[in-house]
């Protein structure tokens, strides 16, 4: 890759803000799609994912929803969706929800369902009603693995957003295939590097949301936090 | 009904050419699978043994995970020197996403081997490749294959997206369905056909698993 593979990357005029062609405007209209597909995604994907680890029903669902999310190429529904629907903002979003519901529904059906049984009867001995016991036990408890769908749906969704652009969507993938179409190179890396960053800096975010809102004592902080007292002896008969 | 016709006549003026797409699916999903399964048993067995490496190894697979399949198979030409069109960019980037799946899974199922097990192979004289090979490796396969499964399955479904970059596969009945105007017959014998290969290949490591663990069996029926 040779210096000019940079030269639309790093060129001042396409990081003027407001000009509709430009970096930032390409940015925001990527985060825009992806932040609205996985907010709809959990809206819908998380209350089931709930009711259906807590209660244990239909669990066939839920599991299953996460193996056939994996097996749907993104590229097939995206033109299914398109092709039945028409093009635009509001097919496309709705391909992209569809293809960020199996992962959330799936974590969260996981996580809640792997709560300790003695746990969830502790909640109850001590009064709970069931919602209590869903939302206050838990889903706080299933939160790390929550947070893992909702992580892998983002991705999912970022890297579907950047294909969308070739049925006429905005955002970063319009310079990958404006790209490809006028044999410019250089555009090509400015997308292809700017959506790889984008996808890993949300990654990072989510990961920062997960430890402000997840309690040290679910993820094992707690615990790996140095004590004052006990413990003088770590017994560790296992260890090799 | 209408819809169905539509798809057989479809199949009949060009199955040729959706067989040709179903070998060259199978073909480019599944030898980079292949390549990463086999990379990913020394470089998990590393992740184990060499304690510095594992965050890093562990941290690069994971950013290499999230980077999104059309921006990497785009960018690697620039960075090897092949053609656009190339197919073993293809090759190469799924390779690549597999490997980072499965030396996670790889390491974690070697952690999680019964430590007692090696003990009593250590003990019984086992040279430590034989070790890994004769005991390690058969207790760690139904992480290790769990793994698999989902890379295998993901690996297929992701190959799709190389045909906007104009390389075969099962992709190209959806963007043929594109080009015809949104013509839904091509796209969904597409869809259809990458589900079920992904269902066929899961079941068949399923299956590689049952023979290969039977003491899983046992455990389970007691």
């Amino acid at each position: 890759m040779t210096g000019d593979s940079f030269s639309f990357l790093l060129d001042g005029a396409n990081w003027v803000p407001g000009q509709s062609d430009g970096f930032p405007q390409r940015i925001l209209e990527h985060l825009v799609f992806t932040s609205i597909a996985v907010a709809i995604a959990f809206v819908i994907a998380f209350p089931v994912g709930v009711l259906i680890g807590h209660t244990g029903r239909a669990a066939f669902l839920a599991i299953n929803a996460g193996n056939a999310g994996r097996a749907l190429p993104t590229l097939g529904v995206l033109m299914l969706v398109v092709a039945l629907a028409g093009t635009g903002l509001v097919p496309a979003t709705v391909a992209l929800v569809i293809l960020a519901i199996p992962p959330i529904l799936t974590s969260t059906y996981a996580g809640v369902h792997g709560v300790a049984p003695d746990t969830v009867d502790a909640s109850r001995g001590v009064g709970m009603t069931e919602l209590q016991v869903a939302t206050r036990v838990e889903v706080p408890e299933a939160l790390p693995i929550i947070f893992g769908g909702i992580r892998n749906a983002t991705l999912q969704v970022v890297s579907t957003a950047t294909i969308a652009a070739y049925v006429g969507l905005g955002g970063l993938g319009r310079y990958l295939f404006d790209g490809l179409a006028l044999r410019d190179y250089p555009r090509v890396v400015a997308g292809a590097i700017l959506v790889a960053l984008l996808a890993v800096a949300l990654d990072l975010l989510i990961a920062w949301l997960q430890r402000v809102l997840v309690s040290p004592g679910v993820d094992g902080r707690a615990e790996r936090a140095p004590r004052r007292s006990s413990r003088l002896v770590d017994l560790q008969p296992n260890e090799r | 009904m209408e819809f169905l016709a539509e798809v057989r006549k479809y199949l009949e003026v060009n199955g040729e050419t959706v067989v040709e797409s179903l070998l060259q699916h199978i073909w480019l999903a599944l030898v980079p699978v292949a390549i990463a399964f086999v990379l990913s048993l020394p470089l998990g067995w590393l992740v184990v043994r060499v304690g510095w490496l594992r965050h890093p190894l562990l941290t690069a697979s994971s950013i290499l995970y999230t980077i999104p399949s059309l921006a990497l198979l785009l960018l690697l030409p620039g960075l090897i020197g092949t053609s656009i069109l190339d197919p073993i960019n293809v090759v190469i980037a799924l390779a690549l996403y597999s490997l980072a799946l499965l030396v996670r899974t790889t390491s974690d199922g070697l952690a999680a081997v019964e430590p007692q097990a090696v003990q009593a192979a250590v003990a019984m004289g086992y040279t430590p490749l034989r070790r890994w090979y004769a005991v390690e490796l058969p207790l760690s396969l139904p992480v290790v294959l769990a793994g698999l499964r989902v890379a295998t399955v993901a690996n297929i479904s992701m190959v799709t997206v190389a045909a906007l970059i104009g390389i075969g596969g099962l992709g190209q009945l959806f963007t043929r369905g594109f080009q015809l105007g949104f013509y839904t017959p091509p796209i969904v014998i597409g869809l259809v056909l990458s589900v079920m290969l992904a269902l066929v290949a899961d079941l068949a490591i399923v299956l590689a698993q049952r023979a290969l663990t039977p003491w899983a069996r046992v455990e389970a029926s007691r």
